[in-house]
């Protein structure tokens, strides 16, 4: 082929504010998120938004948010996964009984052998895929629809986890294995600015290189202004991020009870941060290899394919079935990731634990923007509105709105949310 | 057409579908030639669809052999149609409507980087080049193609099969959803086409065009074939009588 392309259309003169191409839809919901967090704020004094409280905000977020991620590739296949809550409690049921009766007593390691949570952990990621791709091979190659499929192993899989663990409730559990949950593993200050700074020089790096990719086929790209002023954006959310966590500072009493751990007094005066935690930080790395898989792979194109039109992505070749498999063994995956954050979080393994989460996680996907009819959905919009719906959940609480109440308004913020997308969507005249 | 007829492109030789007890397709044997456009006529439900849908893998046929260049091939899936050089552009769209046009014409087919990651700048690229060729006034190809008119969606349709150098290209109604330009703009593609060497399949209703672009058309009726002719032997009247009454015409008919 010799032809040159034609040269591509010169967009007409355009706000500045246009000019930065920003995604408007995201925009939107980092506006209500701001909204939320301004209102809570001013109800409870100031107290919501205090280096501490976002602390635990970003932490009680890190289970569902990972989870909805997952979703999102579910719910773009024009699937949907009830059971998510249940197989995070099997896997963590299974991690849980691997770290404290198979390591040390089987295996003869004894109790915190620094080999235990990764053999547990691997053990749990590995009952999460298989348990994923079970349920999509049922939904794929069965063709049993996955309301039905997850409907059963939603039940299923809560009453393995009782067997698992014969309905006791199993801990303490490792110490390494904890390092997840939380506030009991985070990085101090230091290696938390490091992280910041490699992230921001990672985040600038791919600006630039989509830039340069552009410029390559003679594409228009943003004025430098605009990218320099979306780069300050990142670089400064990412840093502001790092400072709020790394102002939040661990209480004395804890602090001298870690000198006491290690046989030795604490100085006069110290004070140390938490900074960023490991398991905000497993988010962050979900975060960007979904987000990896779902833009410039070959699986995410074709699971969004597939949720836009099935007929077409049959036609084009793709192994829709065995894609359905691929899919559902991803949220395995991921479900057995988020039941390491969350028994780690509680530092032992309960009956109980994630119960309900099949409803947070698909109220997160849909609130990000997810659409129900499939083939359009974000991984960022699924965490954001992970994040949301624990801002109005916590905020809720410290205001003192009783639990019942905090319920109501939460399903009706779903139903709100997906209100204004559809609205959104015929102003922008997309079919769904 | 050539009187010297070498090896036949596509020949499909007694073919068999049926859905439960309807035989959409019983029987039929047609071929095509490089360098002709074959019609497929016959009334809705005739299983004109059907039978092309058995030569791109879209449906498995139950009995019948297919030959491309006088060797027998096995086709079951629409993948192993198109590793033959064989591309369809279906009655029904097949485009994901929530992507933009270079991700459906790669579809399958994506151009990666060295790190095997999608290199959509090179995807969109090429797409402009051969968009330039085919439609001109195309413009969208950054939205995706929901957004995008009947026609638009078409010439990406037809893109997609040009890009890939196919050497077979089954059309199932491609101008069912288009305005009086776009039509002629896919009538003038397929004249195109057919000059480069392509043998083409076209469904088609509209007789007259039928008429003007093909060289040959194979009418069916209820799943069988009715019979073959040459265009230029028949008038509109006589494949209108093939069609309505699945009969050959009288000066034709042994
Ligand atoms: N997937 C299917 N399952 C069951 N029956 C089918 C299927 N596809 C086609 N048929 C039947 O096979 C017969 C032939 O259908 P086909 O689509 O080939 O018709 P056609 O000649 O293309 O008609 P039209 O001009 O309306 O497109 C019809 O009776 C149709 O109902
Ligand atoms: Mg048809």
């Amino acid at each position: 082929m010799t032809d040159t392309a034609p040269p591509p259309a010169v967009p007409a003169k355009r706000s500045l504010f246009a000019q930065l191409e920003l995604d408007n839809r995201l925009l939107g919901m980092i506006g209500a998120f701001v909204l939320v967090a301004i209102m809570f704020n001013i109800l409870t004094d100031g107290r919501f938004l205090t280096p501490r409280n976002i602390f635990n905000l970003t932490i009680q977020t890190v289970s569902v948010a990972i989870m909805a991620t997952g979703m999102v590739f579910i719910i773009v296949s024009r699937h949907i996964d009830l059971s998510v809550g249940s197989v995070l409690a099997t896997t963590s049921a299974v991690m849980a009984m691997v770290q404290t009766v198979v390591t040390p007593d089987w295996l003869g390691l004894g109790l915190n052998h620094p080999a235990t949570a990764p053999i547990a952990i691997l053990a749990g990621l590995a009952v999460g895929v298989a348990i994923g791709a079970f349920h999509g091979w049922m939904v794929g190659y069965l063709g049993i629809p996955a309301f039905i499929v997850t409907l059963g192993g939603l039940l299923v899989w809560r009453n393995v986890a009782w067997y698992v663990t014969r309905g006791q409730t199993i801990g303490p559990l490792d110490e390494t294995f904890q390092l997840f949950g939380g506030i009991n593993g985070t990085l101090g200050e230091t290696a938390s600015w490091i992280i910041g700074a490699l992230a921001a020089v990672a985040a600038v790096a791919a600006l630039l290189n989509d830039r340069r990719r552009k410029q390559a086929h003679d594409f228009p790209v943003k004025p430098l202004w605009a990218e320099a002023t979306v780069a300050v954006i990142v670089v400064g959310a990412i840093m502001g991020f790092i400072a709020v966590l790394n102002s939040y500072e661990i209480p004395t009493r804890r602090l001298a009870r870690m000198f006491e751990a290690r046989g030795e007094t604490m100085p006069e005066g110290y004070t140390a941060a938490y900074g960023l935690p490991i398991s905000v930080l497993l988010l962050i790395a979900v975060a960007v290899v979904m987000t990896v898989i779902a833009r410039r792979t070959r699986l995410g194109r074709y699971i969004y394919a597939n949720g836009g039109n099935p007929d077409a992505a049959l036609l084009a070749g793709i192994n829709t079935r065995f894609l359905t498999v691929k899919v559902f063994a991803i949220m395995g995956f991921l479900c057995a990731l988020s039941a390491v954050v969350a028994s780690a979080r509680q530092t032992f393994h309960s009956n109980d634990i994630g119960t309900l989460d099949e409803l947070r996680v698909i109220a997160a996907a849909v609130i990000g923007g997810t659409a129900l009819s499939g083939g359009i959905g974000t991984i960022h919009g699924a965490i954001l509105g992970a994040l949301i719906m624990q801002s109005l959940q916590s905020g809720m609480a410290m205001v003192g709105v009783d639990t019942p109440f905090q319920n109501i308004v939460v399903g009706a913020v779903l139903v709100l949310a997906v209100l204004i997308d559809t609205i959104y969507r015929k102003r922008l005249g997309v079919r769904t | 057409m050539t009187e010297t007829r070498t090896t036949p492109l596509v020949e499909l030789r007694h073919m068999k579908k049926a859905f439960g007890g309807i035989h959409a397709v019983d029987d039929v044997s047609i071929d095509l030639y490089p360098g002709e456009v074959v019609g497929v006529l016959g009334h809705n439900g005739a299983g004109k669809s059907v039978l092309m849908k058995l030569l791109s893998g879209a449906e498995r046929r139950d009995g019948g052999q297919i030959f491309i260049d006088g060797r027998e091939v096995d086709i079951n899936t629409p993948r192993d149609a198109r590793d033959l050089g064989i591309e369809t552009i279906y009655q029904t769209l097949a485009l994901a409507d929530n992507l933009d046009a270079a991700a459906n014409l790669f579809l399958g087919r994506e151009l990666v980087t060295a790190t095997g990651m999608l290199d959509d700048a090179r995807m969109e690229a090429e797409t402009r080049k051969i968009m330039a060729r085919l439609n001109p006034n195309f413009r969208r190809y950054t939205t995706p193609v929901a957004g995008l008119s009947g026609g638009q969606r078409q010439s990406v349709a037809i893109a997609r099969a040009v890009y890939f150098n196919a050497r077979i290209l089954i059309m199932d109604e491609p101008t069912a959803a288009l305005g009086v330009q776009e039509t002629r703009m896919v009538a003038e593609l397929i004249v195109e086409l057919k000059r480069q060497g392509l043998g083409i399949f076209l469904i088609d209703h509209d007789i007259h065009a039928v008429k003007q672009l093909c060289d040959r058309a194979s009418v069916m009726k209820n799943g069988r074939l009715v019979g073959t002719v040459k265009v230029d032997e028949v008038t509109e009247d006589d494949l209108l009588g093939m069609i309505i009454l699945g009969k050959m015409p009288e000066h034709l008919a042994a």
